[in-house]
């Protein structure tokens, strides 16, 4: 009897605390901070500079919510999760926002009561070879030796595009990446199979990159994203239409550069307008953020080409190309619904 | 040849003769009293001198200890890139703390040495005055680093890390395992039912988990017994955890030494008529824990060393800074540098806490083994 009445004494304090909550983008500006999740430590997507301050691809997206919440894209405080802890975190509202290269499957998505908001990089796990191999597509690793974390699902992929080609192949099981990284250079397995852009920041760690390639050919789809919790659709929405501006700001030639000059003027493309502020968005206000939300974006993070380019792109050592992660006039996958 | 005459039994020590003894004497005898011995010597020393060229030349000669990056590094020499550890030496030893504040930590870790000295070392003049300081140092160390009074701007816990991270965690967990320890080896050994009982369960569930799941549970479970908004650091959960974790270790080491107590002790201290605090203030206490100092050592060197698992729930100590430092496109590549750098630091830690438990045996040592 007892322990009926203190569990149910339980559950309504777990409700009623639950009900007095405030919205997460009130509490994010009452603190004056957002609090985001990122990877403790990935190349390209969250790693902290000399100084200690965090970059990367994901990290940026962290800032450009903290631009248009908060006006400023300094007022971020990084929490590192571990691919074991991150949903717990987030779920236990240490963060308002995941942003930390994770995969959009149905079950984290309904079952862990998350909220996907989009894609920020399709990923897709591919096939690196030493260039001496001499193999220019993953067709023709008939009979390869390859070096396979087990106890991954990169490990079924592998099974599966193997068998789906008709070519055998031997596995050389591994624990870690930096085992593999460690057999691989060591010629123990002709191919090193993971994440592309994991691949690509293997490939950057070695003496002489130029010597390896990643195969075109890309056998699983890994779609990555920021995730938010079940329950608050203004914030879910905030966080959905930044990684848009994001985006529409490559679509419409707007970067960090010119945002300024174009934000001040009468645009003769009026979508540029609207999502600069000048023209009002109907329902910005039911956003809760101020018209020139966008205009924070672009000018202290950059639009998303820029983000892409500066962590990830030819120019960086990851040197990953576009491909499916451009827009789709371009051939790739983001297709951004009109800003109206 | 002298053919002096001595009496008997005054005749000088004469010196050895030359070539048994000293330098050459000893390199004859060790090194070179055969063929096959002078080979094998000529053999190992080849083999020594091409290691430790190889090895010091990539440690010291041929390394480079400042560049922008790995590749710079490089450029410049084909040994060790220290560069990485040069840059980022403050983000090993403070983590992410703001540079503005780090004098902050600098001076709860020395003034840390202040408040043990009394602690460690019994003799120390004025050792009453400094205990004072000891007493109030947690308080003090929490205000200091933690901020939030005086005027001391609050840090977020999010932004502690390295060595300073592992620090805390090390001697916050040592500090309090120690008495908690203490009580639940006395617990253990009680004639009282419930305590005993108490005291069982407590030891054999701590010591039955794995560390890492406590950490997990740490980490994952008690935020959800929490009323949602609470703020229960990450970090104090994680100490509770490592203090509970290493009590229970500490409770059976300190058992042992009890029960090492020959039946004697206590009898006479029944016969004196002492009460239970008394013999085990005075009679107990004292000779168990003189016992069991080498398993109490064991025990929080341990203890210090897996302060390194916070990193798999996202807490970034050196080890977790050091792969951080990897994912940084400058550095990636530079596990063996890293890696090194922070097996130094602990190594270096580690034998300090053990050079000091032999010294308090051998203080302590009173002969009546």
């Amino acid at each position: 009897m007892k322990t009926k009445i203190l569990l149910a004494a339980a559950t309504a304090g777990v409700m009623f605390a639950g009900s007095v909550l405030a919205s997460t983008l009130d509490e994010v500006r009452a603190r004056g901070k957002l609090n985001c999740i990122i990877n403790t430590g990935l190349a390209g997507f969250a790693a902290p500079d000399d100084k200690g301050k965090w970059t990367g691809f994901d990290v940026d997206f962290c800032r450009a919510v903290a631009a248009a919440t908060l006006g400023d894209a300094d007022k971020v405080n990084y929490t590192t999760a571990t691919g074991k802890t991150r949903f717990t975190k987030l779920a236990a509202g240490e963060g308002e926002i995941l942003s930390r290269n994770t995969t959009w499957t149905f079950s984290r998505d309904v079952d862990l009561s998350q909220t996907f908001i989009g894609v920020s990089y399709y990923d897709g796990q591919g096939f690196m070879v030493p260039k001496a191999l001499g193999v220019k597509s993953a067709k023709g690793l008939d009979g390869a030796s390859v070096c396979i974390q087990t106890g991954t699902t990169t490990e079924l992929n592998l099974a599966e595009f193997f068998a789906g080609n008709g070519m055998k192949y031997n596995p050389v099981p591994i624990e870690t990446n930096a085992e593999a990284q460690e057999l691989y250079k060591a010629g123990r397995c002709d191919v090193y199979t993971t994440d592309a852009s994991g691949l690509y920041a293997t490939m950057s760690s070695f003496d002489n990159p130029a010597d390896h390639m990643v195969l075109p050919e890309i056998v699983s789809k890994e779609p990555l994203g920021p995730v938010v919790r079940h329950g608050d659709d203004q914030w879910a929405d905030i966080v959905a239409w930044t990684l848009k501006a994001m985006m529409a700001g490559e679509e419409l030639g707007i970067t960090s550069a010119n945002v300024k000059s174009l934000a001040g003027k009468d645009n003769k493309n009026k979508e540029i307008n609207r999502l600069l502020g000048k023209d009002p968005l109907q329902g910005i206000s039911k956003l809760g953020l101020s018209a020139d939300w966008a205009v924070n974006i672009i000018a202290q993070v950059g639009n998303y080409e820029e983000v892409f380019e500066k962590n990830l792109g030819m120019s960086t050592p990851l040197k990953i190309a576009r491909g499916m992660n451009q827009l789709y006039r371009d051939g790739g996958l983001f297709y951004i619904p009109p800003i109206k | 040849m002298s053919t002096e005459m001595y009496k008997p039994g005054s005749y000088p020590n004469l010196p050895p003769p030359p070539g048994t003894v000293g330098f050459y004497g000893w390199i004859k005898s060790n090194l070179f009293s055969s063929i096959s011995n002078s080979l094998l010597t000529i053999i190992s020393v080849v083999l020594v001198y091409y290691l430790i060229d190889g090895i010091i030349g990539w440690f010291f000669f041929d390394a480079v200890f400042d560049a922008d990056s790995k590749i710079e590094c490089r450029k410049i020499d084909n040994g060790a890139c220290w560069a990485v550890i040069t840059r980022r030496v403050g983000q090993f030893v403070y983590g992410f703390y703001p540079e503005a504040e780090r004098w902050r930590i600098d001076i709860s870790f020395l003034t840390m040495f202040i408040a043990f000295a009394p602690l460690l070392y019994p003799d120390l003049p004025k050792r009453k005055w400094l205990l004072w300081f000891s007493g109030i140092y947690p308080f003090f160390a929490f205000v200091l680093i933690n901020g939030g009074f005086f005027g001391l701007a609050k840090i977020e816990y999010s932004l502690f890390g390295g060595f300073m991270l592992t620090v805390i965690l090390g001697v916050t967990g040592i500090v309090c395992s120690l008495p908690i320890g203490i009580l639940l080896a006395l617990g253990r050994q009680s004639k009282l039912t419930v305590v005993r009982t108490l005291s069982v369960c407590f030891i054999e569930f701590m010591r039955g988990v794995p560390l890492i799941t406590l950490l997990f549970v740490a980490s994952s479970m008690l935020n959800y017994f929490m009323p949602p908004g609470t703020n229960f650091s990450i970090l104090v959960r994680v100490i509770i955890m490592f203090t509970f974790f290493s009590a229970a270790y500490i409770a059976e080491v300190i058992r042992g030494g009890i029960q090492a107590i020959p039946k004697g002790q206590y009898e006479a201290a029944d016969a004196l008529g002492m009460n239970y605090w008394q013999t085990t203030r005075f009679i107990t206490l004292p000779q168990a824990l003189k016992i069991s100092i080498p398993g109490i050592m064991n025990t929080f060197i341990g203890l210090y060393k897996d302060t390194t698992l916070v990193v798999v729930i996202g807490l970034l100590d050196p080890l977790g800074i050091g792969r951080a430092a990897l994912a940084d496109t400058k550095w990636n590549g530079l596990s063996t540098e890293t890696y090194l750098f922070v097996a130094l630091f602990f190594f270096v830690s580690c034998f300090a806490m053990s050079r000091y438990s032999l010294w308090l045996e051998n203080k302590l040592n009173t002969e009546h083994k």
